[in-house]
């Protein structure tokens, strides 16, 4: 199954059980009382899937981790590299 | 006695094949070849290093034959083509070159550390991986040289496609990897992709064909010389790539 297909059928799924809910095929008290919540909870589960998505990303982004270190290292290493080559009568 | 004793002398036959393609790398080629030797021969392992030059029109093959001279025809093998014909193709034509039983495939610019082969070499030995891949987002591992726009871009990227692809490796987009030769081969041949997605292609087609993969965190200093390249024709290309897989595989 394409990761496509994997998407559509969950996403089915969890509308059905939404649908059954919502048009008034399962009947308790407790649906009933919390019929609001029901109605609006797929777009409140994007919003806070949004939220979650937007705050993961930028805190990998400020966390990112910034090598200057392995910068620094590699610089030292290229001048070494030069100076041997040049030694070694290779020019370019 | 006698099982360890074939077994070093399977990792004795080993042979690893690196495959360079350069365009226009004539500042860093004898830089990247310099560093490679420096941290290879400090190991055991057997290797060679094919540098794959598409008709760069800066000379970059007149260096790599005063590097062949220095350093040996064994260790630097030259497989120059005739024009720029995309990366893909420089990988297939290398490999048919090879002599190694594994490849490692990285950029020439000096973004990609040789120093990290090595570990690339153990973790592959240690869990008879099929693939191991560097990754610049997991413990460890960073960039260097990326400001924030970039660093958003690549993280958002990373986890829309992380989200819809479920690749089982946390860079898709690098090309610092080392490959057995075998299941190198049966990628190239089932991607269809061309340019950079290409990278990513391979890491969704080695989930899809159920190829092992390790990682190794490893820092990614972006480009020392010349510039980077990430415009809006990248992204569109990301997107439709990204797409393309999510609807196929």
């Amino acid at each position: 199954m394409t990761k496509l297909l994997e998407w559509i059928s969950v996403t089915s799924a969890v509308l059905a059980v939404w649908y059954s809910l919502v048009g008034g095929y399962v009947k308790h008290k407790f649906i009933e009382d919390n019929m609001n919540l029901i109605l609006f909870s797929p777009i409140i589960f994007v919003v806070l899937f949004g939220l979650y998505a937007v705050t993961v990303v930028l805190y990998r982004t400020f966390t990112f981790n910034d090598c200057k270190d392995e910068a620094e290292k590699l610089m030292a290493e290229i001048e070494e590299a030069k100076k041997d080559l040049q030694d070694k009568g290779l020019r370019w | 006695m006698a099982l360890s004793g074939s077994y070093s002398e399977i990792t004795k036959s080993d042979k690893y094949s690196i495959l360079l393609p350069t365009y226009n790398e004539r500042e860093n080629l004898p830089i990247i070849i310099w560093l490679i030797i420096k941290y290879l021969d400090n190991s055991d392992f057997d290797y060679e290093v094919i540098i794959i030059d598409d008709g760069s029109p800066d000379g970059t093959l007149e260096v790599a034959k005063q590097l062949q001279k220095l350093y040996g025809s064994n260790k630097i093998v030259l497989r120059p083509r005739e024009k720029k014909l995309g990366l893909g193709t420089a990988y297939i034509h290398g490999m048919q070159h090879a002599t190694g039983n594994f490849i490692i495939i990285m950029d020439s610019d000096l973004s990609h550390h040789p120093k990290y082969i090595p570990k690339f070499i153990e973790l592959q030995k240690k869990h008879d991986y099929d693939l191991v891949s560097g990754t610049r987002y997991k413990d460890g591992g960073g960039v260097y040289g990326w400001d924030f726009k970039r660093k958003l871009i690549s993280r958002g990227a990373n986890f829309i496609t992380q989200l819809l692809l479920r690749p089982r490796a946390s860079d898709l987009t690098g090309s610092f990897r080392l490959y057995k030769k075998d299941i190198l081969q049966k990628l190239i041949d089932s991607c269809v992709s061309k340019g950079y997605v290409f990278q990513m292609e391979m890491i969704i087609r080695a989930r899809q064909l159920d190829y092992t993969i390790g990682e190794v965190p490893i820092s990614f200093v972006d480009r020392v010389y010349g510039e980077s390249k990430l415009g809006g024709s990248e992204i569109v290309q990301f997107a439709k790539a990204l797409l393309y897989l999510f609807a196929t595989t």
